[in-house]
């Protein structure tokens, strides 16, 4: 029998918290599942620092990952199955989409980027089309499938039904991460009616929409999408850590680029350091051997990567103040200047730090949005968009809500030298705004 | 600080002005392409290389005052232009240096349709693929657009140009 169509003797089952169960009978995502690329997820947590605030959040990639396949999984073949609007034959590749689709985040995937500017994105698709273990599985079921896999993830693939099941304003990746980020933040938001959801999904035409009878339930799916962004997401102290953890990547490159001598050489992260890596070479990171750099850097002697490493390691984080970056960028001039008199690196030791969401997000005819709203079937067959026939997602639809923070170590500011400098500062930031 | 939202500033003020979020968008993408410093993240949306931090950094700096959106509502549709303030002038001048080295490129860009910089930018996004494979993608995501192939040749061209 050819590969793609080959089943498992008895199908396979893992055990999950979010979904009870996770189930397999395709040979190729079993393979795909014990592919070494894959295992990799194991160690790279789905919510980066938010571990620091939200202590079970240990979660990784990897469970999130098989999450997003179970639900994809379900749709297809307990809702999908024998409906006139959907092409049997995409089954697997959307199976496949759904399990890969965050191979490529690394270590810490938000810092790691933004840092040595790279794109996770970019890694998914060489993983998916290199010379790796995924690869060659995904090459047994046919020499193009593996770019096929790698265009839905990328959103470039012809049919746009495909694509929205995995990235779209309500797809299965967001349904997976909203409920398992709940799960292990502990946190009361972000349940909502799944089950409801997928019983109500359809394929019509090159979309996939939601029978309107099933509207409170994606409402619900909204809201609880808003509370978590604002909740966990975005948490001021997560982002303290990020914004240490980032300062650390930074110091250390810089360093690298400056002679400096580590006592514990930066071996792992030269070639990021030099843009000359590899996929390899990215493939040998996770957060273990980030980590185990950090503990040994605490010990270096230069004073602000032993520091931030040290802050990183022992959760002695940054403190912070609202900023309003329209009204207070000159201010930001003065403390910079401060910091400098004060003998505190504000390159390392002052950071804003800005995020934002916009919760749902509909296309206006005529308008040049890029969002694909959630469609509605009603009962006479017609298409509605979802905020036209509900007043709570009208209600934040469209309305992005930011936040601007202003990070700097508040200890360093009330110890006993240059106080008078030290003064000006924690006045301009108790000041209006920053 | 705030170097991202000054290189923006700087490059609508350096445009004139930019009529059109589509618009917008692939002007920058484009820029990017040809190794101007913005920072912005890419993914492939409906009108081809799309930056939702774009959209966040552009709404961010209307609330701060430094770019005016005005919406203009045309026959059949609406479209949204931008402009810089004199507050956003002032905030350029103070935080940044020009970002493109190549003013004049920014004029160009603007002359152009919104049309043309969708299919300019979605050539450029499947620019790892080669030419054949470029054009067949091209009509793949972008059926319905039926481009011409008078059309994608002076595309071609156009990025050859900014590219010298």
């Amino acid at each position: 029998m050819e590969y793609a169509k080959q089943k498992l003797a008895e199908e396979k089952v893992f055990k999950d918290p979010v979904h009870r169960y996770i189930h397999v009978r395709d040979r190729v995502i079993w393979d795909l599942i014990n592919a070494r690329e894959f295992q990799r997820l194991r160690r790279i947590k789905q919510l980066g620092t938010s571990y620091l605030v939200f202590h079970g959040a240990e979660h990784s990639r990897f469970s999130h990952s098989l999450g997003v396949y179970e639900i994809v999984r379900r749709i297809l073949d307990d809702i999908f199955h024998n409906r006139p609007d959907w092409d049997e034959s995409e089954r697997l590749v959307v199976l496949c989409a759904a399990l890969l689709h965050d191979l490529g985040h690394g270590p810490f995937s938000h810092s790691f980027e933004k840092v040595f500017n790279v794109d996770h994105e970019d890694f998914t698709r060489e993983i998916l089309e290199g010379d790796t273990e995924v690869n060659s599985i995904l090459q047994k079921v046919a020499t193009d499938f593996p770019k096929k896999v790698a265009e839905v993830i990328g959103k470039t693939y012809a049919n746009k039904q495909v694509v929205s099941l995995i990235s779209s304003q309500i797809d299965a990746d967001r349904m997976d991460y909203l409920q398992r980020d709940a799960y292990y933040t502990g946190v009361s938001y972000g349940h909502f009616d799944m089950e409801r959801i997928l019983r109500v999904m359809r394929p019509v035409d090159d979309q996939v929409v939601i029978k309107s009878s099933g509207m409170h339930a994606v409402e619900d799916y909204i809201m609880s999408r808003y509370q978590m962004y604002w909740q966990v997401y975005f948490h001021p102290v997560a982002r303290s850590a990020e914004v240490i953890l980032r300062k650390i990547l930074q110091r250390a490159k810089y360093l690298s680029g400056h002679g400096y001598k580590f006592e514990q050489p930066p071996t792992h992260f030269l070639a990021f350091f030099n843009k000359t890596f590899t996929l390899k070479e990215y493939l040998a990171l996770d957060e273990g051997v980030l980590m185990t750099y950090f503990q040994l850097w605490m010990d270096e002697r230069d004073p602000i990567l032993s520091d931030l490493c040290d802050r990183f390691v022992n959760r002695r984080l940054f403190q912070y103040v609202d900023f309003d970056p329209g009204k207070d960028y000159k201010k930001m001039g003065e403390l910079v200047q401060l910091f400098n008199r004060a003998g505190i690196d504000p390159e390392y030791y002052l950071i804003d730090d800005s995020t934002s969401d916009l919760p749902y997000d509909f296309y206006r005819p005529g308008e040049e949005e890029e969002r694909l709203p959630i469609h509605l079937l009603m009962p006479n067959g017609d298409i509605k968009e979802l905020s036209r026939l509900s007043q709570i997602v009208d209600g934040i639809s469209g309305k992005r809500r930011t936040d601007y923070k202003l990070y700097f170590p508040a200890e360093l500011l009330i110890d006993g030298k240059k106080k008078e400098i030290k003064q000006q500062i924690l006045e301009l930031l108790r000041e209006g705004g920053v | 600080m705030l170097q991202e939202h000054a290189k923006i500033v700087d490059f609508i003020s350096t445009a004139e002005g930019v009529t059109g979020r589509k618009k917008l968008q692939k002007m920058i993408y484009i820029l990017k392409k040809i190794g101007v410093p913005f920072q912005e993240k890419y993914e492939f949306h409906i009108y081809g290389p799309y930056s939702e931090e774009l959209t966040a950094r552009i709404e961010e700096l209307c609330d701060m005052g430094f770019i005016s959106e005005q919406k203009e509502d045309k026959s059949s549709y609406v479209q949204y232009r931008y402009t810089v303030t004199e507050e956003g002038l002032e905030f350029r001048n103070a935080l940044g240096k020009p970002v493109l080295e190549n003013a004049e490129h920014a004029i160009r860009l603007n002359g152009k349709s919104a049309r043309f910089l969708e299919l300019t930018a979605t050539l450029m996004f499947f620019d790892d693929l080669a030419k054949g494979e470029q054009i067949a993608k091209l009509h793949s995501v972008k059926g319905k657009l039926n481009f011409t192939d008078e059309e994608i040749g002076e595309a071609f061209d156009f990025i050859d140009e900014l590219k010298q």
